[in-house]
């Protein structure tokens, strides 16, 4: 049992006052009268610290972890918001449904999917999670139990969908989910020798293939530069096996010395995973869990980067010159040297957000992970924020710890807006970095116009 | 498809046994005597794939009513073939030294109500000569220790009341399985600072859920309590007596 609470990536790390797990939708404290901000906390596999609180309260919602309905005809599923996505899969696909949207990670609860509106290998078919949610119970710190939905106190509902869990505590949410016709995926591996393969791939494959993302060596120069796999699927048809299939393989019991992730360790690494393709296309069955989930199959593998953690880095590049910006970066990385093995390049398509805060829109977005080595680390990544800030692109707040109030307002100018329906008692360490030296007392707090009437159950 | 019975069907532990059974596609007839948080768990469990769920509120230590409420089992779906009795409380040791209704309250909920409550089913299951009574005990029942014999003589009192039960019951076709959960993570142990030695409620339930299935007569979960215990039941009491367990 673990009772650190941290991100992800372990970075920054940070105290708590207290943690209060919330174990029954009928018995949650009274919010306003603790004496510090209060955060939810789902499964921390946020990598920043849109998930941490410093010197404040945490809810731990993973207790709150129950079903409520579930109807298998029309694949509408119910449940408390500490249910995670991983528990949702092992009742669905043997039932014949799927995820409508799923992270790379089946280990996160739904709520922290909706508070980032999380986005898939699908998002150019797809748009992100908060689309397919029909309902959600918002708790406010005044103890106001809030229905928010599409077509009810959908101001609320849009600004708590990607609303980092500053809006209040969702309690319970009700969203679609899609058929499927197996639990398997027909892939095809596609190697490319530069980036500007990548984007023909890309363009190609984006009617025809549900789901599309590439690997890049984003450590390989030169005529090298950019070079990497492309992975594009579909859900199987004439399979007929539905097994959720769900077992970790192997623990990372320990943390890594920092030397194990070495450049020499991280190139030999990309170029190995880089020529495990024999030929230049390669299709194959997969399970679902190998396709969307690589990395679940190492539980806690985030420890390979030993006590100083590591930083996440998202952006996406809007279309316009998003060829030459992504050149760049990749350029600015690879000179670097320091990136690890985890790049992934994806572009998304131009299907709206319900969320007032959401990250994805059209363009192209890289993510990576960097060892945590100090300033040098730090002094990459101001290289890495100006290049997309000079692109106008954005930053993923879930993949953060260090963007500026400044790229935050660029990246999100209706920030604003936002500010009015985050609740007076919530806070996070993430909304206090963007907002430093921002004067909030003058924004007027929202009010939901009526007292909701609570849900049948 | 099985007819379940819970006591206590609110406890994190009666849950995760509870999710196996719903998955299976049982029946599930859950007392506990909160109604929301039953409502709450008794739609988890249906949406698992439980066949029926009906809920019954009691407080257990309202003893005139347990007839009641096993007839009302019995009603729901037929004759109960699994009774799991989960519920508990892990009272204040400091308060029960000081005080001694405190005291007799802990002894009220974990021993009085269960043994009276044992009495009624095991009756019930030998008149028709079958079915599985599974009482949750613990480890804390095997040894006194000082910082908790309040709780401690509660369980070993489940513990060697359904050890005669499982001897009176043995040749009468009806199988007792005592459980001696170690330290799980539940709202009863909120308040301690969890170490290594601590299981998730999910862990406990599918033990519990695998001994129901095997037939089981006593239980350590994780399966690693059975040596501590072993050891600890061993240590001289002239030793023991000055130890700060
Ligand atoms: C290996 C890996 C791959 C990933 N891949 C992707 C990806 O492909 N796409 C993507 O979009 N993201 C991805 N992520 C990020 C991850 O999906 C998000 O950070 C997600 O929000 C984490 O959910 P969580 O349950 O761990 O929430 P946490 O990280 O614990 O919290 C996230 C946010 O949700 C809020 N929150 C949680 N529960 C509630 C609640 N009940 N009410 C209100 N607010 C709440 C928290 O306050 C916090 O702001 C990945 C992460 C990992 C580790
Ligand atoms: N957690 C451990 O470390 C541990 C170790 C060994 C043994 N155990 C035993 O495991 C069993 C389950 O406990 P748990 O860990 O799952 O804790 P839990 O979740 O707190 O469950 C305890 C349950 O007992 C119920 N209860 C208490 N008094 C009651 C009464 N008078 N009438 C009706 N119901 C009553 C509670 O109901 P409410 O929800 O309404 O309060 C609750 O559902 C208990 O017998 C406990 O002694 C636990």
């Amino acid at each position: 049992m673990s009772q650190t609470y941290e991100s992800w990536g372990r970075y920054p790390k940070v105290r708590h006052k207290t943690v209060i797990p919330i174990r029954w939708r009928n018995e949650i404290p009274a919010l306003d009268r603790l004496d510090a901000p209060v955060l939810a906390y789902g499964m921390g596999r946020s990598y920043g610290d849109v998930c941490l609180n410093e010197n404040g309260v945490l809810l731990d919602i993973r207790p709150l972890n129950r079903f409520i309905d579930f109807d298998p005809e029309q694949g509408v599923l119910r449940c408390e918001a500490g249910v995670t996505l991983d528990q949702i899969l092992r009742l669905i696909v043997p039932r014949g449904w799927f995820l409508p949207v799923t992270p790379g990670t089946k280990y996160v609860t739904v709520g922290g999917a909706i508070a980032n509106d999380v986005h898939g290998k699908n998002h150019h078919h797809a748009g992100t999670f908060g689309r397919y949610v029909t309902q959600l119970e918002l708790l406010r710190s005044s103890g106001e139990r809030v229905i928010c939905s599409p077509t009810q106190n959908v101001e609320l509902f849009r600004a708590t969908i990607g609303g980092m869990g500053l809006t209040g505590l969702i309690l319970w949410a009700e969203f679609r989910l899609r058929r499927i016709p197996s639990a398997y995926i027909e892939e095809e591996l596609i190697r490319f020798d530069h980036l500007d393969e990548f984007f023909e791939i890309s363009a190609a494959s984006d009617e025809d293939y549900e789901y599309t993302v590439a690997w890049v060596d984003c450590l390989a120069q030169n005529r090298h530069l950019g070079r990497g796999i492309f992975m594009r699927g579909n859900h199987a048809e004439g399979v007929p096996i539905l097994t959720p299939d769900s077992t970790p393989r192997l623990t990372v019991p320990i943390d890594f010395p920092d030397c194990v992730l070495n450049p020499f360790s991280m190139r030999l690494f990309n170029a190995l995973y880089y020529h495990r393709l024999r030929h230049k296309r390669e299709r194959r069955l997969v399970h679902f869990e190998p396709f969307f989930y690589p990395l679940d199959m190492v539980r806690q593998w985030n420890r390979i980067y030993g006590r100083r953690g590591m930083l996440q880095f998202q952006c996406v590049v809007p279309v316009g010159d998003h060829r030459e910006v992504i050149r760049a970066i990749v350029e600015r990385i690879a000179r670097s040297g320091r990136a690890s093995f985890l790049a992934v390049l994806k572009e998304f398509g131009d299907v709206p957000s319900p969320g007032l805060m959401s990250f994805p829109r059209p363009g192209v977005t890289l993510t990576l992970d960097f060892p945590f080595e100090g300033v040098r680390t730090l002094h990459l990544f101001d290289d890495l924020h100006a290049l997309v800030r000079e692109a106008g692109g954005a930053f993923y707040p879930a993949k953060d710890a260090h963007m500026s109030p400044q790229d935050f307002h660029v990246s999100y100018p209706q920030w604003e807006t936002f500010a009015r329906y985050v609740d007076p008692h919530f806070s996070s360490s993430f909304w206090r970095r963007v907002t430093r030296g921002q004067d909030l007392s003058s924004v007027p707090v929202f009010h939901t116009p009526a007292v909701s009437r609570p849900a049948e159950n | 498809m099985t007819n379940v019975l819970i006591v206590g069907a609110t406890s994190a532990i009666a849950h995760a046994v509870a999710r196996h059974f719903a998955a299976a596609g049982d029946n599930l007839f859950l007392v506990g005597r909160n109604p929301e948080k039953l409502t709450a768990v008794a739609d988890d469990l249906r949406v698992h794939g439980a066949s029926q769920v009906q809920t019954y509120q009691l407080d257990v230590n309202d003893l005139e009513r347990h007839a009641d409420m096993l007839a009302a089992a019995t009603a729901a779906f037929g004759p109960v073939d699994v009774a799991l009795i989960a519920h508990g409380v892990l009272p204040d040791q400091k308060a029960c030294e000081q005080d001694v209704y405190e005291m007799l309250q802990a002894f009220q909920t974990n021993a009085v109500s269960t043994m009276a409550l044992l009495t009624l089913i095991a009756n019930d299951f030998e008149a028709r000569g079958r079915g599985t009574i599974v009482v949750i005990s613990s480890v804390a029942g095997d040894r006194g220790r000082q910082s908790n014999y309040v709780y401690g003589a509660s369980k070993a009192a489940v513990s060697i009341f359904s050890q005669g039960l499982r001897n009176r019951l043995a040749r009468r076709g009806v199988q007792v399985i005592t459980v001696k959960p170690g330290m799980v993570d539940t709202p009863m142990t909120a308040h301690m600072r969890k170490g290594p030695l601590f299981a998730s409620p999910e862990r406990v339930g599918q033990d519990i859920y695998q001994a129901i299935l095997k037939g089981k007569d006593v239980v350590y979960t994780p399966w690693y309590w059975r040596l501590i215990m072993g050891v600890i039941v061993h240590i001289p009491e002239r030793v023991f007596k000055y130890l700060r367990l």
